[in-house]
This record gives structure tokens, C-alpha cells and sequence, in this order.
């Protein structure tokens, strides 16, 4: 029987692959905007998971928002990304460095 | 009933109209050439709209069941929120147009963005919550890649784009968790769960996430990676408008989270509060002494200034949240002067950052240096300038909290940031001879920062009344 601690587990394990993504990737920024992706995603399985749980269905309007917003943020993210390779005529994370943190 | 919950959230809906309206005539209406027009229609907008909320009547109304609430405490942050607003867009037409940065979109953009700021503050549902925040980081992502050309502008956007996208999936990861255990969305809901006492584990990890989410947006320490990369890189009138407006609202929207849903249990989130404040306080004293690029410097004392109003919140009281406030109308008041200096700053017609470009500066230029040392002895909080009261304010509230290690802790940082403030006024005054910079004669940035300077010694007073009203405007929050 599948309950919903399975489903909690799937997304946080899920979250934190998309939070390794962020931080241990070297490579590409396109990978870290699907590890953004990943990580809004694992949000919507445990509101849809809690929203069956609890039979209320504000989780899963919460999705409907959620899905909308991040359709949103990764055109900007792309918009912001193809800016930068005009610039740089690269998107690898090595190169995002003109200013040091 | 809809008639009533649409009059509650007027002034936000005639604002996010304005911008659409603007977009349109913007987009049909000539292009750019019509930015400068934008521009001046939105600042008076947002001023119209200011006092029309500030002089409206004072009472509680929520909307659209609950989810929105319109308090004093949203009233007093949102009149701060479009006064500052409207102060840096004023000050940025100069600089935007002499660059071929005054996009028509700029103005349209910070106008969605204080919609999403207003709604951030008003907030009594976690997806009301969520979707202002998104509406204002999503126009912020887009007005710091402003200027497209420049390798600096659009790294700036790329990485406050990637660290506020995470910041975003924390503080809705802890929203999930939150809604799941509490099993609802409303902040009445919630505090009712979370009941006085014990905690739940997962509402306990929700604040936590949550509070991470908020400590990014505020630019807490451990969370400030993104702060001094982006404030160095986004042209500066953004910088400038990151450095105020959505500061307050992200105080906010911490504030009316952790009183109106977790206001039960105090000392559970007072200890993340205490955390952060002191993190910040001293990662931002410290890192930014070895800054030589004023615009990163400001970034690290803004830093440090979150920390303060974070201590106020700490307190958890009413008189916390009322300090707390008190230190980001000063906090911001102070920027938009110091940020009225830094736009001026120019040498052939090109914008300068660098600290040593200050140098000997009071020769050429007295009434300005003696300005900008007003303005740096209150950032670093000498008395009897008006900073010091900020200041004095959030220790007087941490240390009848109980937090008295927390106060020390802050006088401690206070002295250290000291130290940077007084470094530019040393170099103004006791620099070595340099090549001086030119221009900066425009009039408005000139009494912007006069103004502010003003302000900074003649506030002393009564501090322009502000107490009596942030006093109310907590009262509505804490109770």
C-alpha cells in the first residue's frame, strides 16, 4: 500500500537532488535551471500528496499557482540566459565569474 | 461582498492596471522615446496611491476570505514601499537616459514589482504570500539584467535569477510542509494549529524553510551569497531600488509570517531570527572592509543593516516589531542619500565605483562630502544622528526581550562596520591629491542627498513623527 509517507520521500528526494544540482554542478547553467525545475516539482507532488491526504483541495490549487509561476520564472531564466550568451558566447558555470564573490 | 474584497485590494489592483496600461502605450505609444514620461507617471502614481493609503481610514479589513489583509501594518509598510519607490525612480532618470538605459519597460517593470511588494505585505495565505513574492522577484530578475549589452548587468541578472529561483523552491518547500501538517493555507488556520507550546515536526521544518526562503530575500547572512555580486552589477539606480524598497517588503512579509502564523510559539523561531541577525551582523561588518568597489560595500552594510532590523524582530514583541520598522524607514532613508551620492558619482561622462575615486573629494566638492559624512557617521550610527536612534531602538527591544547577549553582539558589530564608513570619510577628507571627478551637477540628485542629509540631523527631533505611527502599525500585527 502506498501512502503518503512514500510520496514525502519521493519529493524530498527529489528537492534535495535539485538542491545537489544547484550546487555541485560545474558544467552548464541549462542543468540548473532544470534542477530549479526539479526542485518546484518535488514541491507539487508533496501539495498534491498532502491535498489527497487531507481530502482539501487548496494543495492542489496551490499546484495549479505554483505550475503557472514556474512556466513563468523559466522563460525570464532562459530570456536572462540567452542575454548572457550574447555577452559571454558561452553558458558554462566556469564562466559566470566577471564579478567574484 | 466581492464589491467589498475588490475595494480592499484597490490600490494594488489600480497600480497593477496602471502597468498594464503603460505597457500598452509603451508598446504602442512610441517605444522608448516615451521611458522619461513612464517614468515621471509612475512616480506620481506612486505617491498619489502612497498617501492616498496613508491618509485612508484607519481599520482592519480582509479580503477575498481572509487571505488579504489590510492592516496598519500593511499600510504603514506599503506607504514606505511607494515613497521609496517613486524616490529612486526619480533619481534614476538622469542617469538611465544619459546611458540609453531608459527603457519604457523599466518604469512598468518596478511598478509590477511594488504590486508584488504591496501584496507581499498584506499577505494572510501562504499562496497569496507566495505569488507576490514571485511577482515582485520576477520583474527584479528582469530590471537588474536591465542592460543587456554588458557582461556584468546580465551575469548580475543570471545569478540573482539562479539563487532567487532556490530561494523560492526553500520557502515553497516549506510552505508544502507547512500546509500539509497544519492542513491549511491561512495564516488564522495555521497559528491555530501550531497552537502555544510544542511545535509539530514537520511545522517546525516548514518555519525553518520558510524562514530560509525569507532570509534570502532580505539578504540575511548565511544566505547573502547573491547580494554583493548583484548590487556590484545591476546598473545602479537598480541597485539602488534593491537596496530599499524590496528590503521592507521582504521585512514584512518575515514579520507578518512568523507573528500571524507562528505567533504562538515564539521561542521557536526567535532563536532562527537571533541566528541570522547575528550572522549578518558581523559576515557584513567584516567582509565588506576589504571592499574597494562602493557599490559591493553597500551591499555588505546592507548586510549588516538587516541584521539590525532582524534583531528587532527577534524580540518578538510588539515593541520589537515597532524598532524593527522604525530601523527600515531610517535604514531606507539613509540609502536613498547614499544612493542619490553614488549616482552622481561620475568622471567623463562615465559612472565610477571605486572608493579611491573619493579621494580629496571635500575639496572640490564640500557641501556634498559634508553631506555623504552625515549620511556615513548615521549608517555607522554616531550620535546624535538620526541612525543611532535606529540602532538604539533595536537593542532597546532585543535587550527587554531578554536577548541582552544579542545586543552586545550588535554594539560589538556596530563598532567593527564603523570602521569602513569612516575609512570614505577619511579618504574624503584626508586622502591623497587625485584626479578629481566631474559632473554630477544634476539638481535632483543633488537635493535628494541634501535632503536625506537633512533629515539625518534634523530628525533627532522627534524623528518626523514616525514612532507614535509604527507603534500603531505593530499594535496591528502583534497582538
Amino acid at each position: 500500500m502506498i501512502g503518503l509517507e512514500h510520496y514525502l520521500t519521493v519529493a524530498a528526494a527529489l528537492f534535495v537532488i535539485g538542491i545537489f544540482g544547484i550546487f555541485v554542478n560545474r558544467k552548464n547553467v541549462i542543468i540548473l535551471l532544470m534542477s530549479i525545475e526539479l526542485m518546484l516539482l518535488a514541491v507539487n507532488i508533496n501539495l498534491v500528496a498532502f491535498s489527497s491526504y487531507l481530502s482539501d483541495l487548496t494543495g492542489q490549487v496551490f499546484t495549479l499557482f505554483v505550475l503557472t509561476v514556474a512556466a513563468a520564472e523559466a522563460a525570464i531564466g532562459l530570456a536572462i540566459l540567452v542575454c548572457f550568451f550574447r555577452n559571454r558566447g558561452s553558458i558554462d558555470v566556469e564562466d559566470v565569474n566577471v564579478m567574484r564573490g | 461582498m466581492i464589491a467589498d474584497d475588490l475595494q480592499t485590494v484597490l490600490p494594488e489592483i489600480l497600480i497593477a492596471a496602471y502597468a498594464m496600461l503603460a505597457l500598452m502605450f509603451g508598446v504602442y505609444g512610441g517605444k522608448d522615446r516615451v521611458g522619461g514620461l513612464l517614468l515621471w507617471t509612475t512616480a506620481a502614481v506612486f505617491v498619489a496611491v502612497a498617501l492616498w493609503i496613508g491618509y485612508g481610514p484607519n481599520e482592519t479589513r480582509t479580503a477575498f476570505f481572509g487571505t488579504f489583509i489590510d492592516d496598519g501594518f500593511a499600510r504603514f509598510a506599503k506607504v514606505v514601499i511607494l515613497l521609496s519607490a517613486a524616490a529612486i525612480l526619480v533619481m534614476s532618470q538622469d542617469y538611465m537616459a544619459r546611458r540609453d538605459l531608459l527603457r519604457f519597460e523599466y518604469p512598468v517593470l518596478i511598478a509590477l514589482a511594488a504590486v508584488g511588494m504591496m501584496v507581499m505585505v498584506s499577505a494572510g495565505d501562504l499562496i497569496v504570500l507566495y505569488m507576490g513574492l514571485e511577482l515582485q522577484s520576477l520583474a527584479m530578475y528582469v530590471v537588474a539584467t536591465l542592460r543587456r549589452d554588458s557582461a556584468k548587468s546580465t551575469e548580475a541578472g543570471l545569478k540573482y535569477f539562479i539563487l532567487g529561483a532556490l530561494s523560492s523552491g526553500l520557502l515553497l518547500y516549506g510552505a508544502s510542509l507547512t500546509y500539509g501538517f497544519a492542513g491549511t493555507t491561512e495564516f488564522a488556520g495555521i497559528i491555530a494549529a501550531v497552537g502555544e507550546g510544542d511545535v509539530p515536526l514537520g511545522l517546525l521544518f516548514g518555519l525553518v524553510f520558510m524562514s530560509a526562503g525569507f532570509a534570502f530575500k532580505v539578504s540575511a547572512a548565511p544566505f547573502h551569497m547573491w547580494t554583493p555580486d548583484v548590487y556590484e552589477g545591476a546598473p545602479t539606480p537598480v541597485t539602488a531600488f534593491m537596496a530599499t524598497a524590496p528590503k521592507m517588503a521582504a521585512m514584512g512579509l518575515f514579520a507578518r509570517v512568523v507573528h500571524d502564523a507562528f505567533g504562538g510559539v515564539v521561542g521557536d523561531w526567535q532563536q532562527i531570527v537571533a541566528f541570522l541577525a547575528v550572522v549578518s551582523m558581523f559576515l557584513g561588518a567584516i567582509a565588506a572592509i576589504g571592499q574597494t568597489n562602493i557599490k559591493r560595500l553597500m551591499a555588505y552594510s546592507s548586510i549588516t543593516h538587516m541584521g539590525f532590523a532582524l534583531m528587532g524582530l527577534a524580540a518578538g514583541t510588539a515593541f520589537g516589531v515597532q524598532a524593527m520598522l522604525v530601523y527600515m524607514v531610517i535604514y531606507i532613508a539613509m540609502n536613498v542619500g547614499t544612493f542619490a551620492f553614488i549616482l552622481s558619482m561620475e568622471k567623463d561622462g562615465r559612472p565610477v565605483t571605486d572608493i579611491d575615486a573619493l579621494q580629496m573629494y571635500s575639496a572640490k566638492e564640500p557641501t556634498k562630502a559634508l553631506a555623504l559624512l552625515v549620511l556615513m557617521f548615521s549608517l555607522a550610527g554616531v550620535p546624535p544622528l538620526v541612525g543611532f536612534f535606529g540602532k538604539f531602538y533595536v537593542l532597546r527591544a532585543a535587550y527587554e526581550a531578554g536577548l541582552g547577549w544579542l545586543a552586545v553582539a550588535g554594539v560589538i558589530a556596530s563598532v567593527i562596520a564603523a570602521f569602513y564608513y569612516l575609512r570614505i570619510v577619511f579618504y574624503m577628507y584626508f586622502g591623497d591629491e587625485r584626479e578629481a571627478m566631474d559632473g554630477g551637477k544634476n539638481p535632483v540628485l543633488w537635493s535628494f542627498l541634501m535632503a536625506s542629509a537633512v533629515v539625518m540631523v534634523f530628525g533627532v527631533v522627534n524623528l518626523f513623527g514616525i514612532e507614535p505611527l509604527a507603534a500603531a502599525a505593530a499594535a496591528t500585527l502583534v497582538n
